[in-house]
């Protein structure tokens, strides 16, 4: 009883809010949330609402290679968005492919912010030294671009490990090199927070009585960054989408047998001239409307955390 | 006044004579799916390196349009006895850098193509003899019997003995290393075209040879030459239709049409003699790449049998290659054998048995196996691999696929490396003879006879079966290639042969898969032959 009452204290307290009001207020948000919360789920449940699974070479029929979609000439319920080269059903690989993309755009944000956020909490309050130190390597990071540095990662990774041994870990490789590359971004705001922080009445405070450094940046420093991380980090979230299928789409991301949308616009490309367009378009569709939404979202976000902008 | 008078004549004359100039340039732009890694003539026996280095270098001989077999740098030949033929050698013949060109060159080069490195080891025999009679006559001395002697001998290029010592390129590159030699970048041949400068990867620029023994009778009127490589399919096409390149090889079989439609360019098909095919590792004791440890499963002809038979080749021919291939049973085309194509038959698709098959082997419940094949070199590559990929998961054999380009795909899978238990290559047979097929492909890679196969630390002493990368072995087969090298009778050779290709495809020694069809994409501002082994011979481009 107690617990059911405090949910729902606690949901009162999100829908009466600000917060849910602000999202309420712009129509663009809402359909960028919806959309975003459709492809989450849609990516998540994949093998319950997919038609075969993509992943699974013994599923697919090379006979039933460039069916083209169900409303046209020669389609098929069986494909609805038609298939591609060898045969998969691209509305299953788009789910599936979605599935990949999102999981390593989320591992990889994740990799970027606690690495960018304990980096700029660290150089932004202790300052001299340190803060010199990882501000340059930033600055020198921030001079390549986010795709040079993740091509690099997975040159080194491809490099080192062998070959056979490359494909189980790619996933993991490409969250690696991803992540490296978007550090930055959070590490330079939230050492401006913290540079501001440190100096504020509380914490010089908690400095006197005798609280650890750790134990400020963690518990008072922290919490002020939370807003404009969020926000970096929807923001990052886009980028690190597209990252992952501008790689796949070089071919140094997933292998084609189990394909990204990145991978799924690369084998579509080959096919554009011979008229068989739905290889490509579909898979890039849902990768231009996944990474829109999840940047609408983004400025939503920032204009909420920061009300001069609105 | 007058001076700007003079100045405006001068002018004038200077962008008349400018656009003289390029009236009579006439250069032909060119792109491949690969790249040309080496320009040592005999780093890759590649048909691509071999073809393009062939319009800078020459052999003693060189093949026609229709592939006849022409006098080049040798002006005629005889048979002095059955094993000793005399080469009498064209005179006033000019090396690009001026040197002249002599019996010495060819003796030299005849060693160069056996040294340690050499990818083209087996254009002479090891045993041969080549002695120098005078200056423009050499002699070759074999130690049995060999009527096709000169028969790849347009793609062994004659180099320059004076030049290459000179810039200390004697050893030839070698394919499985990395290190370059002077060669490799630069070229002193004695062709038509000069090599200007070659970036791997990136360009390749030659430029019309004024001085070439065969002008009076050329039949070509290009001044320059550029080659790019262009990976991706669609880049490749696009390219030719805006018409920044005037011809691109191969146009994707799904872009023909399109091609075709486009009033400034068209497609020139033709069935082409190079067999596409699936090879196994079948002399480790232990797969590289592969579940199944202690034990090599390609040892087991069952296996074998079973990959042949999961292969759907009729779903291959009709989505991936769009019709534009024809399976074969046999290991060469069939043209170049006396064997008629439906003499030998494929095994039957038939992935119920191969599943049976595998049970019967003891391997019921399938393994997983590593499969490497190249994504630049021939029609559809990767695109077949994917497909048998996922033809095997349906008779449980889990495939993993590594695709990558020639340059990295050669190194990793050719001697003295093998790095590979399954891939997937192409042969055309330089002497358009099944000889060539039976030794290169089939011979048992050993030292001496009964020795271990791809022996570690002498692979790159291999000759017979240098490129058997799966180490298939029958010694009946080797005998039986040995004799038709030497057989001078039509009749009694092709009985021969015939026998040969039947052990070979009871023992399952490869998977073949088809002859894929030539094509070629070219702007209707140039006329060309197109060979049927897909060498592209700019001896006969015509530009409008």
């Amino acid at each position: 009883m107690e617990v059911t009452e405090r949910i729902r204290d606690s949901l009162h307290r999100f829908f009466d809010g600000d917060f849910w009001y602000s999202f309420t207020q712009s129509k663009i948000t809402m359909i960028s949330g919806g959309v975003t919360a459709v492809m989450l789920l849609a990516a998540f449940f994949a093998p319950l609402i997919s038609l075969q699974n993509p992943f699974d070479p013994a599923a697919l029929n090379l006979m039933d290679a460039f069916t083209p979609p169900v409303w046209a000439e020669n389609g098929s319920w069986a494909f609805p968005l038609g298939t591609d080269n060898q045969g998969r059903d691209l509305y299953s690989a788009i789910l599936y492919g979605s599935r990949l993309s999102l999981f390593i755009g989320f591992a990889s944000v994740s990799l970027a912010m606690i690495l960018g956020v304990t980096l700029g909490l660290v150089a932004g309050y202790l300052g001299g030294i340190v803060d010199v130190v990882i501000m340059r390597v930033a600055d020198v990071q921030l001079s390549f671009p986010a795709i040079l540095i993740a091509l690099l990662i997975d040159g080194v990774a491809r490099a080192l490990l062998p070959n056979n041994r490359h494909e189980d870990v790619v996933v993991y490789v490409l969250v690696l090199a991803i992540g490296l590359s978007q550090w930055v971004n959070f590490a330079r705001t939230v050492r401006g927070i913290s540079m501001v922080e440190r100096n504020k009445e509380y914490v010089l405070a908690a400095r006197l009585i005798g609280i650890s450094r750790p134990l400020i940046m963690l518990r008072h420093i922290l919490p002020n960054t939370m807003g404009p991380v969020l926000v970096i980090a929807t923001i990052s979230m886009g980028v690190a989408i597209l990252l992952e299928a501008t790689l796949s789409f070089l071919g140094v991301g997933v292998p084609p047998t189990e394909p990204s949308l990145g991978t799924l616009i690369r084998i579509g490309q080959d096919f554009l001239f011979s008229g068989e367009w739905w290889i490509v378009i579909f898979p890039g569709a849902a990768l231009v409307i996944l990474v829109l939404s999840v940047n609408l979202l983004g400025d939503w976000l920032r204009d909420y955390f920061n009300p001069k902008l609105r | 006044m007058r001076w700007k008078i003079s100045m405006f004549a001068i002018l004038l004359m200077v962008t008349i004579s400018f656009a003289a100039a390029s009236a009579q340039a006439k250069e032909l732009k060119f792109a491949f799916q690969g790249t040309l890694n080496s320009f040592d003539p005999y780093n890759l026996n590649e048909t691509f390196h071999l073809g393009t280095q062939g319009n800078v270098y020459e052999g003693l001989i060189r093949r026609g349009a229709d592939m006849s077999i022409q006098p080049a740098l040798a002006v005629r030949w005889e048979v002095m006895e059955p094993t000793r033929w005399r080469f009498h050698l064209r005179r006033g013949v000019k090396y690009h850098n001026g040197n002249p060109f002599t019996a010495d060159d060819v003796v030299f080069s005849a060693t160069r193509v056996r040294a340690e490195g050499s990818d083209l080891k087996t254009r002479i025999a090891a045993d041969t003899k080549v002695v120098k009679v005078d200056d423009y006559t050499v002699d070759f001395i074999t130690s049995k019997p060999n009527p096709i002697l000169h028969f790849e001998w347009a793609t062994w290029a004659i180099m320059d003995k004076e030049w290459t010592e000179a810039n200390n390129a004697v050893s030839p590159q070698n394919v499985g290393g990395k290190q370059e030699n002077y060669a490799t970048r630069h070229a002193n041949g004695t062709g038509p075209f000069k090599l200007v400068s070659h970036e791997s990867g990136v360009k390749t620029v030659f430029e019309v040879n004024p001085n070439w023994w065969d002008n009076p009778n050329k039949t070509h009127n290009l001044t320059r030459v550029i080659f790019t490589p262009i990976g991706s399919d669609a880049t490749r096409v696009a390219a030719l239709l805006s018409g920044q390149v005037d011809m691109v090889y191969p146009v994707p079989v799904q872009d023909q049409r399109r091609v075709n439609s486009t009033p400034s360019t068209r497609v020139l098909v033709g069935p082409e003699l190079r067999t596409i095919f699936l090879g196994m590792d079948q002399h480790s004791d232990e797969l590289l790449h592969s579940s199944v440890k202690g034990k090599n499963p390609f040892k087991d002809k069952r296996v074998r049998e079973a990959f042949f038979r999961a292969i759907d080749i009729k779903a291959i021919q009709e989505k991936v290659m769009r019709g534009l291939s024809e399976p074969s049973s046999l290991m060469i085309a069939p043209s170049l054998t006396p064997l008629s194509a439906t003499h030998f038959k494929r095994l039957e698709y038939d992935p119920g048995k191969a599943r049976s098959l595998l049970s019967a082997a003891g391997y019921g419940k399938g393994f997983s196996i590593g499969m490497d094949c190249p994504n630049d070199r021939y029609v559809n590559d990767e695109s077949i691999c994917t497909a048998v990929v996922s033809m095997l998961a349906r008779v449980g054999i889990r495939v993993n696929l590594l695709a990558q380009p020639k340059a990295k795909y050669f190194p990793k899978i050719l001697a003295p490396n093998l790095d590979a238990s399954f891939y997937l290559l192409g042969w055309t047979p330089g002497s358009l003879d099944s000889w060539n097929v039976l030794h290169n492909l089939h011979g048992c890679p050993n030292l001496k006879n009964g020795g271990p196969i791809w022996p570690a630390g002498a692979r790159n002493k291999i000759t017979r079966g240098k490129f058997n990368l799966g180490g298939y072995c029958n010694p009946e087969v080797d005998r039986l290639t040995d004799k038709i090298l030497g057989e001078t009778d039509k009749k009694k050779r092709d009985a021969l042969i015939e026998k040969a290709w039947g052990i070979t495809i009871r023992d399952i020694s490869h998977i073949p898969l088809h002859q894929q069809a030539v094509s070629w994409g070219v702007s209707n501002k140039i006329s060309l032959k197109q060979r049927p082994d897909n060498v592209f011979d700019w001896r006969h481009v015509y530009m409008k």
